[in-house]
């Protein structure tokens, strides 16, 4: 009785906000609508004893990964509006056509009741076996799964290294001087060769914010 | 008022929720918005993998779901890095606007 209230709060709060993310026109409320989904994800989790992945979930997805998502929220900028032009015809109207049909299909599974006909759903296990702590979770994981573990230390190793090349800007600083923002730093280093002081200590061109305008002058 | 929550209605929520994510990238235009329907996604097939992992009475389905957190974490650091350098090319996180591969 207690899970079957818990279930049904927390379905609804998961629904709730996964048609947030996809209504809301500010990408900081899907952002909390996505928050609220994964929170109750957790809260799933838990009433289906798996400790250790709600654990996770929180951390992970609603500690680490939601702060990144706000993170570039915020640096792209919330106030854009979004384009609602169709580029494919009727692209729209097909698509809630597809989506509704696709929960029509959940909620008849709902309406029919016992889900007689899936074979293995029928049959919840004792509770013992499939209590998802830490413990429990660790045999399987360092025995069976060591070499997939592995490799995910791999791909996280992989993923950051990917992140930070894609993030990294090769433009120097020097280059952001807004005097001339259409001369790169070497043509700019080759015109300071004729001029009369503009290379400064150790071959580095010397920028002072006046600096394009000795060179229009000269 | 006897009236069990068998694995099936976990699975039936993952599915409706499986649903709302794709129907959100269908009709979304926003890079960060469809990545977020993506992780609504992730996270219904997640929620299916525990269900069906209690359901057969072992461990491997919340095993799965591990591995998939973990992959969901490098995706979602590589595609927002993706989402970032778009937009300082292009001041635009629209996927209408990223046209030029196409024929």
């Amino acid at each position: 009785m207690v899970e079957l209230i818990v279930f049904a709060l927390m379905a609804a709060a998961s629904l709730a906000g996964g048609v947030t993310v996809i209504r809301a026109r500010n990408p900081v409320y899907s952002a909390m609508g996505l928050l609220a989904t994964l929170f109750s994800m957790a809260v799933l989790y838990v009433l289906q004893l798996a400790h250790f992945v709600a654990a996770v979930q929180v951390i992970v997805y609603a500690g680490a990964v939601m702060t990144l998502f706000l993170f570039v929220i915020m640096l792209i900028g919330v106030d854009k509006d979004e384009n609602t032009a169709e580029t494919i015809p009727h692209q729209r109207r097909l698509a809630m056509a597809i989506g509704l049909i696709a929960i029509g299909l959940g909620t008849a599974l709902v309406a029919r009741g016992r889900f007689s006909w899936v074979p293995l759903v029928d049959t919840p296990a004792s509770a013992a076996e499939t209590n998802g702590t830490v413990q429990a979770l660790a045999e399987p994981m360092f025995t069976d799964w060591v070499l997939a573990f592995e490799a995910t230390a791999l791909l996280l190793t992989v993923a950051a290294a990917g992140a930070i090349a894609l993030a990294s800007t090769r433009k120097p600083i020097i280059s952001r001087v807004p005097s001339s923002p259409a001369v790169s730093p070497s043509r700019r280093a080759e015109r300071g060769v004729g001029g009369s002081g503009q290379e400064g200590r150790g071959g580095h061109p010397v920028l002072p914010p006046a600096a394009g305008d000795t060179r229009a002058g000269s | 008022m006897s009236l069990v929550v068998t694995p099936g209605w976990y699975m039936t929520l993952a599915a409706l929720l499986f649903a709302i994510g794709a129907l959100g990238i269908l009709i979304r235009r926003n890079a960060l918005v469809m990545f977020m329907c993506i992780e609504l996604m992730l996270n219904a097939v997640n929620l299916t993998f525990v269900a069906a992992g209690r359901a057969l009475g072992n461990l491997d389905g919340q095993m799965a779901v591990f591995f998939v957190l973990v992959v969901a974490a490098a995706e979602v650091v590589v595609g927002l890095a993706i989402i970032v350098a778009i937009f300082r090319r292009r001041e635009s996180a629209s996927v209408d606007e990223l046209s030029e591969m196409a024929g």
